[in-house]
């Protein structure tokens, strides 16, 4: 999955990676547009063997964006916003 | 119209449904009435521990002759419920606690029930995602844990194939016995009557007891059960620890459920639920003997209601007010393991007038308050 | 008095600003770190706020709540980014967690303003990298300034399927298609009482018309086939059959889905309130009376939470939960406003029905999904494994209803509590046991409301 920046798209970039490679986002992104807007394609795979998840609602509400962030723990992407050099791994 | 049968039995938890299962396969016309759905209190809800380790004494034949019972419950009931042998790992975090599972020691040996100590240096050698406070452990091989939502259903299911008659959605609401037959009516006006009645339901089990005439002493009982997401697999013993105040395991799809203190109920409704205040408690707890399950989310939460007695064992015997009246409830948050051998020794009461298994520790009129 | 409000979308501002009014500083609580509820999401600092951009004609609305929401804040106990995860009607308290910190919260009167989210019907792929809900799409445009993808398909029906499709063509994505699962004769019997929506039915028509104009692709009556893509490259293309029969067939690389919303009302549940079942928008929907008083003692409910009913309608409803609130409390308020604010919810609950028949939820889309068919997200599970376990000689005969069927198969067990499935799995289930949906009942609220972590554990032995 991969989101188009479609507008506002000039703002300060910041640094941060996913699984230990450099992702370049935007400030003011969550963690989810800073990651499906670079080439991350997914945040996590179903533990069922059903694939890789990618979010779906947006809200909070589905539960299927969460990532784990170096020092924060476990959070929802849609919910959490990227900040310089965090480190991010999927599920 | 009044429907006849041999054997009634009031309550379709784990226990009931077995003896449903158990009556029906030697002949006999057995009725079960469930208030609700079967195993959807105690039964139903419950941690899922099939565990004899740490057992009250007394109740170790019971557990010893139920866990056989596990072990073909498959061929029983078509179902093995989910039940995996773990092993049961029972975690000291002092001095105290230590001697405590020594002690035990000689009990399980007194019962051939198979226990081992893990001592100081092996613990964490053995099990290294323990935390530091852990300093010693007792393992029973032999146990482990299953799935609490299959067991009464898939036993009432094996009970129907063999001939029983399983109600659900009968509420009891009138108790009568004339000195020959019991006489029952449920909410929506049916009436049915046997000459034996078992009772097996459970917390509410005090309110068929009390309608004969021998009250006893029996409270609700609401576990505080906590479930995780789903995270990797590494927990693989049943673990608890000394004191109870909590325990956990993990399935192999990865959900770690951890159990500890109690919730709130209104057995009237029925309503319980798990209480905020103790589920974090139980975090706490959990995380302080396995410390990589921090970070893990919390998805659902939940109680039941089961019987608790003072002393902590249930009812079990014939009544001393009524003949043909047999009980075996307040199982005082033990009965999911020993569930299954309940309805093999209820119906050895009811048929054979006897058990092998010695039942003096639960007699109902242990505790003086019966109408004499 | 101690007063709670849960949410701080439309209703939840409208309910604080009443009650400030009269004098009571309430807590207030939201989940988000800048209120504003879903429908007005602000995008985060650093984004443009332009309102009339993101919110199109709602942006008067926008600003107004987001005014009268700032102006508030300061005059309240403002607690954002604060997830309410049980609530104990028994000890009047709420209990709170946020940012790893838990924290009770006694309340004497509690407004719950908990809002909707997408109802959903699976469609084989819909797990897929570049599958999103229709709100979830939405909310990518709004307060990220991004689309779900580059060549982007929507599916389902209901205004907001309009709406975003509009949204996401004004912004410069490609949109490749519109299927309204809805049959155009169906939207046509209501179109009488839709006039009654006076300004929102003729917005309607505006994004119709202007996405016909705009040669996009549009079908209505369709049946959506599968979300065609592989694990590698997502979301390639969509199929489905047309309202004669045919199987069409579009590439695209994503597709946001969504018909109609369904209340976000764990927190109703938790706190005792019973529920009903309402065939007009087939929903499960809290019991409460026409001010948002529920049968608990000092529990109100307004908003998309309490049954949908749109932001306009949850504007009012807030004000008017709160006046119900303030009168049972003892205070005096104005009879006339009580009146008027009473006369404009009957008003739109007539059009609301309307639009409920124009767009009625397409339960047999749900029930005619494939055995192989993804049901709960979560759990791993198919539809055929919940049919089976319908079917399955229980006890109790075949699993009759929605928690029996959890307790045996998971459905439901998993990280969203069936937020997702719920909707889906109970037609599944009422088709397979050939009983009414409202007979199959709904999946029974547990806590916490949503995840929440274990804690580290404390260092010290």
């Amino acid at each position: 999955m991969k989101l188009v920046r479609l507008r506002d798209a000039a703002r300060p970039r910041i640094g941060l990676t996913l699984d230990g490679q450099a992702i370049e986002a935007q400030q003011g992104d969550t963690l989810l547009t800073a990651l499906l807007a670079a080439e991350a394609g997914h945040l996590r795979d179903s533990e069922f063997g059903d694939g890789h998840r990618a979010g779906f609602c947006l809200m909070g509400a589905c539960q299927d964006c969460w990532v784990a962030v170096e020092g924060m723990g476990r959070v929802r992407a849609c919910a959490t916003l990227a900040a310089q050099g965090m480190e991010v791994r999927r599920g | 119209m009044t429907t006849d049968c041999d054997v009634l039995i009031q309550g379709g938890g784990g226990a009931g449904c077995s003896a449903a299962l158990h009556l029906a396969q030697r002949g006999v016309r057995v009725i079960l009435l469930e208030r609700g759905l079967v195993g959807s209190q105690a039964s139903g809800v419950n941690y899922g521990g099939v565990r004899q380790q740490g057992r009250h004494p007394a109740e170790l034949p019971i557990a010893r002759r139920s866990r056989e019972i596990w072990g073909r419950l498959k061929d029983i009931a078509g179902t093995d419920a989910e039940f995996v042998v773990t092993g049961h790992l029972k975690l000291a975090r002092n001095d105290a606690e230590e001697a405590d599972l020594v002690a035990y020691l000689d009990v399980a040996r007194q019962h051939d029930l198979p226990l081992r100590m893990v001592g100081r240096n092996a613990i964490h050698q053995d099990y290294p995602w323990l935390g530091p406070r852990v300093v010693a452990g007792s393992f029973a091989p032999e146990d482990g844990s299953a799935n609490p939502r299959l067991l009464s259903p898939a036993l009432a299911n094996a009970a129907r194939a063999a001939g029983a008659d399983i109600r659900e959605h009968a509420e009891v609401v009138a108790h009568a016995h004339d000195g020959a037959r019991f006489h029952l009516r449920t909410a929506n006006g049916a009436a049915f009557t046997a000459p034996v009645l078992v009772n097996t339901a459970g917390f509410w089990g005090g309110q068929v007891a009390e309608a004969f005439g021998e009250p006893v002493p029996v409270e609700p009982l609401n576990p505080n059960m906590l479930v995780t997401e789903p995270i990797r697999y590494f927990i693989e013993p049943n673990l608890g620890v000394v004191g109870g105040n909590v325990y956990l395991r993990q399935i192999p799809r990865g959900n770690v459920i951890i159990g500890g203190g109690r919730g709130e109920s209104d057995p009237a409704v029925p309503w319980s639920r798990p209480l905020p205040e103790v589920s974090v408690r139980a975090m706490e707890r959990a995380v302080e003997i396995v410390p990589a399950i921090a970070g893990a989310q919390v998805i659902r939460s939940w109680s039941g209601i089961d019987g608790g007695m003072p002393d902590h064992i249930p009812v079990i015997g014939p009544s001393r007010t009524t003949p043909g009246l047999f009980h075996a409830f307040g199982f005082s948050g033990h009965g999911f393991q020993l569930g299954p051998a309940i309805g093999a020794l209820m119906t050895e009461l009811v048929l054979d007038g006897r058990t092998d298994i010695p039942l003096d520790a639960f007699r109902i009129d242990r505790f003086g308050t019966t109408a004499t | 008095m101690r007063v709670a409000v849960v949410g701080a979308g439309p209703a939840g501002v409208r309910a604080v600003e009443r009650l400030v009014a009269a004098g009571v500083s309430p807590v207030w609580i939201d989940e988000a770190p800048d209120g504003g509820g879903r429908i007005y999401q602000r995008p985060p600092p650093g984004l443009m706020r332009d309102a009339r951009l993101l919110y199109g004609f709602e942006a008067k609305r926008a600003t107004a709540v987001h005014d009268a929401l700032d102006a508030l804040k300061p005059k309240v106990d403002w607690r954002p980014e604060t997830l309410v995860w049980h609530i104990r009607p028994e000890a009047r308290t709420l209990h709170t967690l946020s940012r790893g910190r838990q924290a009770d919260v006694a309340y004497d009167a509690a407004i719950l303003c908990t809002g909707a989210m997408d109802r959903v019907i699976p469609v084989p792929g819909w797990a897929r990298p570049g599958v999103t809900t229709l709100g979830a799409a939405q909310i990518a445009l709004k307060t990220q300034g991004c689309g779900i993808g580059r060549r982007v398909a929507f599916l389902g029906t209901g205004p907001l399927l309009w709406l975003v499709a509009y949204q996401y063509a004004k912004a410069g994505a490609d949109v490749v298609a519109v299927l309204d699962t809805t049959p155009f004769a169906t939207k046509l019997r209501a179109a009488p009482g839709l006039l009654l929506g006076g300004m929102t039915f003729a917005k309607g028509l505006y994004y119709t018309a202007w996405l016909r104009r705009r040669g996009i692709r549009i079908a209505e009556g369709a049946t959506p086939i599968a979300i065609d893509g592989g694990d590698e490259n997502g979301v390639t293309g969509i199929a489905w059959r047309d309202a004669a029969g045919r199987e069409q067939h579009i590439a695209c690389d994503a597709v946001g889905m969504g018909w109609g919303l369904k209340p976000e009302a764990q927190l109703a549940d938790l706190a005792r309130v019973p529920f009903s079942h309402d065939p007009l928008q087939a929903n499960w929907v809290p019991v409460r009376d026409g001010a948002g008083r529920t049968p608990v003692a000092g529990i109100y409910l307004a908003g998309d939470g309490a049954g949908i009913g749109g932001a306009e309608v949850a504007e009012i409803a807030g004000a008017r939960a709160a006046l119900a609130l303030l009168q049972d409390a003892g205070e005096r308020i104005d009879p006339i406003e009580t009146v008027t604010l009473d006369r404009r919810l009957a008003s739109q609950a007539r059009f609301r029905a309307a639009l409920e028949r124009a767009f009625p939820f397409p339960a047999h889309l749900a029930r005619d999904l494939a055995d192989d068919t993804l049901l709960c997200r979560c759990e791993g599970l198919r539809v055929g494994e919940l049919r089976a376990a319908a079917r399955a000689e229980a006890a109790t005969g075949p699993a009759p209803e929605v928690n029996r069927a959890k307790a045996f198969t998971r459905i439901g067990m998993g990280r969203c509590q069936g937020r997702v499935c719920g909707a889906a799995a109970a037609e599944v289930l009422a088709a397979e046991l050939d009983c009414d949906v409202a007979a199959i009942g709904r999946l029974r609220g547990q806590p916490p409301v949503k995840p929440i972590p274990i804690p580290a554990p404390v260092d010290t032995p």
